[in-house]
């Protein structure tokens, strides 16, 4: 076993573990699912540390047979892709066992199955960016739905059980859609002797225009749900206002990134042509998501929904990225994802804070809180700055990149995009103006600031904000070799940038 | 003249052994008191399906088309089957042991003293043992027929005795009484269209043996309207029997009255065999005028996934809902039968044996969901069930996520199997569909698992009793077949792999 499955099926030791402790005792529960998830992200560091961009193809690949009459294997490889997302998954699950330290708490079921299902959770999380089998990837993808469906349900607050059951309609919706494809681009695979699920290899098969159309549209809409890419963004806010910080945060923060990382990893690699057909249209709704995923922001009374809002307006930078398949929107896409993830992670967890101190997510019950709370107000507002993108913070590198990669294609579109960084700062401002500043609003007199623990929880994420954004050179160097393999693989390359640069 | 025919009995043993088991059945009824025969006849089932396994497993690779002068074709798509029904019995009379279900006297009237005495002197129904296993004889005859008498004797063997089980609930008999008639009405409306199909048949092509039919188009100088209207007719009379729409109805009526193991006996075992049937006819005896059908069952297949899935949404009794389930899922393995390729048939024959399990099961569970008057299969009773009982709910979970075909459980690769055969066979439009109806069907799938797990139980809730010996073994072993098969389906993949032969 390499050390990527290692990472990859670690947590899962976590959940033997966990199942065999007594319910009661919450504390040590607590304790070892922190500590499993810390040993798993030492140890994807050290998968990071060992890691060399491959000539081609991944990097620790390893492969079984696991189905074997349809040529299914169990095969893991990564490269600077997966590895910079998967250091984001196992980065935050620790930060959210430790943030929401006491969110699994008070839920329909015990402290233990809480902890088991975010155990679960990462194992899947882990393998759907490591999978180089285009059906394992799709088994892991609608396979990690059902544990996030019973944190939702199980956990959540409000309208959980129907923000579940529509978050997991839509995903399985997508994700049928997505199986369809995957059969259809196998069975092509047959007919073309190869007969294989290996995305290396379903690469370099030659389909048709109108089938690789369909195909695409396939795997596209499964990915732009889950991204979720305007118009296929309602089930979001249900779902973030319902679950608990800590599952919003994996949630936007990994789940969703499996929606931008497919569509990099499948939609491109395997489908160019159809790629280059859609995309002019895809830009067009990712300029539209960006615009009303701000719009909407502005106008939300939840604090929760804001955030979820806020995110709809990021992954269209984020598909606007990819779907401008230049070296800047692509290398800016993947970084976006990162910094993306953490950024939206520490807004959902300075935001989860203040709401379960005011026991309200009304952004109208808080005010003032700069007066008594300074360190958690601080902490919130640059998370905020994070989220408009402020220079010097990471996610200003990779929106400048996406823009500056989307205007060498289409101008307009990158114009118009840029109208989201204003609109971004205008909603941050509004939001930090009316919890922050201004008198202290009845009501929020008695709360506390953060506790040691919370500090701990949250230092590396905003440490992590910061130095990328002032250094981000490692995550580039790992990032631009497979956006370099991406463009091969598409057969294209970046678009003459007029005189006068 | 009258010649002595020739009959390879270790062949045919399976099925003689579980013959010979229903008949001592009926001798036991005969010669020992109401208070003993419990025990005996439960052995004596569990027993001959036993033997009859043990036999089948030693014949497994002795394939021949003369078993019984051509009348049975023992290959391994016929031995296939004949295991998984014998096994899926098996935990089907796990389930009917439980003696709650079944009227202690089933001639009284409802209501009447006679019944009250019954149920005072605790006598119980043991007749439905021996009435099973002839049900099992009929049903593993039916998918190796290879001759249109032994089709039309193998489908009133296995149908007699479920039209009689129909009615033996102890709970609400007359609706039990109700389904057991229009099952028995229906049934025998759909054998006569099945034996009027025959007769044409015959009239076309002067022969009763389904390979001689299948080449006899090639020669006849007949007209084909003959062998079309055979075929139409014999092909509504098998319809009937897996529930395809538009021959449906009475599905969830009789999955309702019926009681509840007898149901899950009968969804899983009758649709096997019956689609062993219509498996073995359209890719033998039918194949050469493929033409002339394939647009016919497609279209059935695509109003029966449709149907069936948007039916379901409305229901609100879990027993309907899973005969609605039952009735999409037909239409999944039709999808299988006009694949017409290799693949379509060792994917029907996954898809078979993953369904059966996850059918058997999810009626156990529904068998042990009870309040004071007996099983309420009322969905809205159901609510937050999983408070109360957590391994129930999640064993009654991981079935209806692998009837929706979530991935991990064995009805996921059943759908991926069935799905690319039907793919690889050109016939996109019922994939689409078919991935479609699967997104309506996981609603109501979903929808019973959110009111088990998160909604509010109601005050004068359910419960599950505590479950006997018997029904938790084979709940359990359909809750481990579904998730194995689900993670690591090789197993029974390259099994059906190898079995997938047709003799004719």
């Amino acid at each position: 076993m390499n050390i990527l499955s290692f990472v990859t099926l670690f947590p899962l030791l976590g959940v033997v573990a966990l199942a065999f402790m007594p319910k009661t005792n919450t504390h040590q529960i607590k304790i070892v699912a922190l500590g499993i998830s810390i040993i798993t992200m030492l140890l994807s560091f050290v998968m990071a540390l060992k890691y060399k961009s491959p000539a081609s193809g991944f990097a620790y690949v390893t492969s079984h047979p696991w189905v074997s009459s349809f040529h299914i294997n169990y095969a893991l490889g990564i490269d600077g892709l997966a590895l910079v997302l998967i250091l984001l998954t196992t980065v935050l699950v620790p930060i959210v066992v430790l943030g929401g330290w006491n969110e699994s708490e008070g839920g329909r079921w015990s402290v233990k199955t809480f902890y088991m299902l975010i155990l679960v959770l990462e194992t899947f999380m882990i393998g759907v960016f490591a999978a180089t089998d285009v059906f394992l990837f799709y088994v892991i993808f609608e396979a990690m739905l059902v544990p996030v469906y019973f944190l939702i349900g199980g956990f959540g607050t409000g309208e959980r059980a129907a923000a579940a059951l529509k978050f997991l309609l839509y995903s399985l919706f997508g994700g049928l859609l997505m199986l369809a494809a995957v059969i259809g681009i196998y069975i092509i695979s047959a007919e073309q002797a190869i007969g294989s699920f290996d995305v290396t290899a379903l690469s370099h098969l030659t389909i048709d225009h109108a089938t690789q159309n369909w195909l695409f549209l396939g795997f596209f809409i499964a990915f732009a749900i889950k991204a979720p890419l305007w118009p296929f963004h309602t089930w979001l806010p249900g779902a973030a206002k319902a679950a608990t910080p800590g599952t919003s945060i994996l949630l936007l923060g990994v789940l969703d990134k499996v929606g931008t990382y497919g569509m990099i990893r499948f939609c491109l690699t395997l489908f160019p042509d159809a790629t280059k057909t859609f995309a002019p249209y895809i830009i067009v709704l990712s300029v539209i998501s960006v615009i009303y995923g701000a719009f909407l922001a502005i106008g939300q009374k939840n604090l929760n929904s804001l955030i979820a809002f806020t995110s709809i307006s990021h992954f269209g930078f984020i598909t606007l990225g990819i779907f401008a398949y230049t070296s800047q929107g692509l290398t800016g896409a993947t970084f976006y994802m990162v910094n993306h993830g953490f950024s939206t992670a520490a807004l959902f967890l300075v935001g989860g804070w203040m709401i379960s101190r005011r026991k309200s997510a009304a952004i109208e019950d808080f005010g003032g809180l700069q007066r008594i709370t300074p360190v958690m107000a601080w902490l919130f507002f640059v998370s905020g700055l994070s989220a408009l993108a402020l220079p010097g913070l990471s996610s200003f590198v990779c929106e400048f990149l996406v823009l500056l990669g989307t205007f060498t294609r289409y101008p307009v579109a990158a114009i118009i995009g840029t109208l989201g960084i204003v609109l971004a700062a205008l909603y941050i401002l509004i939001l930090v103006q009316r919890t922050l500043h201004g008198p202290l609003k009845s009501g929020n007199e008695s709360m506390t600031d953060l506790n040691l623990r919370e500090k701990i929880a949250i230092a590396p994420v905003i440490a992590a904000l910061v130095i990328l954004g002032f250094y981000p050179k490692p995550a580039l160097h790992v990032i631009n070799p497979s956006t370099t393999s991406v463009m091969a693989q598409m057969n294209v390359t970046d678009p003459h940038v007029l005189a006068g640069k | 003249m009258f010649t002595m025919p020739t009959l390879n009995y270790a062949q045919l043993a399976p099925i003689l052994i579980v013959l010979g088991g229903a008949l001592l059945g009926v001798l036991v009824e005969a010669f020992f008191g109401s208070k003993r025969r419990g025990p005996i006849q439960i052995t004596l089932s569990l027993g001959t399906l036993v033997i009859s396994f043990a036999w089948l497993l030693r014949i497994r690779n002795d394939i021949s088309a003369t078993a019984a002068m051509g009348s049975v074709a023992t290959d391994g798509f016929g031995i296939f089957l004949q295991g998984t029904i014998l096994v899926l019995a098996f935990l089907a009379v796990l389930l009917i042991a439980d003696n709650d279900h079944f009227a202690p006297a089933v001639s009284a009237l409802p209501g009447s003293e006679e019944e009250a005495a019954a149920i005072s002197s605790g006598s119980r129904t043991t007749e439905v043992f021996p009435l099973t296993l002839f049900a099992v004889a009929g049903m593993m005859l039916f998918p190796i027929a290879s001759d249109f008498i032994t089709l039309f004797v193998a489908l009133e063997v296995l149908s007699l005795p479920l039209y009689i089980m129909t009615g033996l609930s102890r709970r609400r008999r007359l609706m039990s009484q109700e389904a057991a008639l229009k099952y028995f009405l229906l049934g025998a409306y759909s054998s006569a269209f099945f034996l009027f199909g025959i007769a044409f048949l015959y009239g076309y092509s002067g022969t009763l043996s389904l390979t001689d039919v299948g080449t006899a188009n090639i020669f006849s100088a007949g007209s084909p309207v003959f062998l079309y209207i055979g075929m139409v007719f014999l092909t509504i009379g098998l319809l009937f029997k897996v529930g395809a729409v538009p021959f449906h109805s009475w599905t969830p009526d009789v999955y309702q009255g019926a009681p509840t193991p007898i149901t899950g006996f009968m969804a899983a075992c009758t649709k096997i065999a019956a689609f062993g049937a219509l498996l073995r006819i359209f890719y033998g005896a039918f194949f050469l005028m493929q033409y002339s059908w394939k647009p016919f069952l497609t279209t059935i297949a695509i109003i029966t996934m449709v149907l069936g899935s948007i039916a379901a949404m409305t229901q609100r009794d879990i027993k309907r809902t899973l005969a609605y389930s039952s009735i999409t899922h037909a239409g999944f393995l039709l999808a299988g039968v006009v694949a017409l390729n290799k693949a379509g048939l060792a994917a029907s024959m996954f898809y078979l044996v993953a369904y059966g399990f996850a059918t058997v099961g999810a009626f156990g569970i529904v068998t042990l969901v009870r309040d004071s008057s007996g099983e309420v299969t009322d969905l809205s009773k159901w609510a937050g069930l999983a408070k109360k009982s957590p391994l129930v709910s999640v064993a009654m979970a991981l079935f209806l996520l692998s009837f929706g075909g979530v991935p991990m459980t064995s009805g996921f690769i059943s759908k991926f199997s069935i799905f690319t055969a039907a793919y690889q066979s050109g016939n996109i439009a019922i994939v689409v569909v078919g991935v479609l109806s699967s997104a309506i069907a996981l609603f109501f799938y979903l929808r019973v698992v959110l009111t088990l797990f998160f909604q509010e139980a109601p005050t004068d809730g359910v419960s599950v009793v505590i479950p006997s010996i018997m029904t938790r073994i084979a709940i359990g072993i359909c809750a481990v077949m579904t998730l194995l098969l689900g993670v690591y389906p090789s197993l029974l993949l390259n099994l059906v792999d190898t079995m997938s032969t047709l003799v004719h």
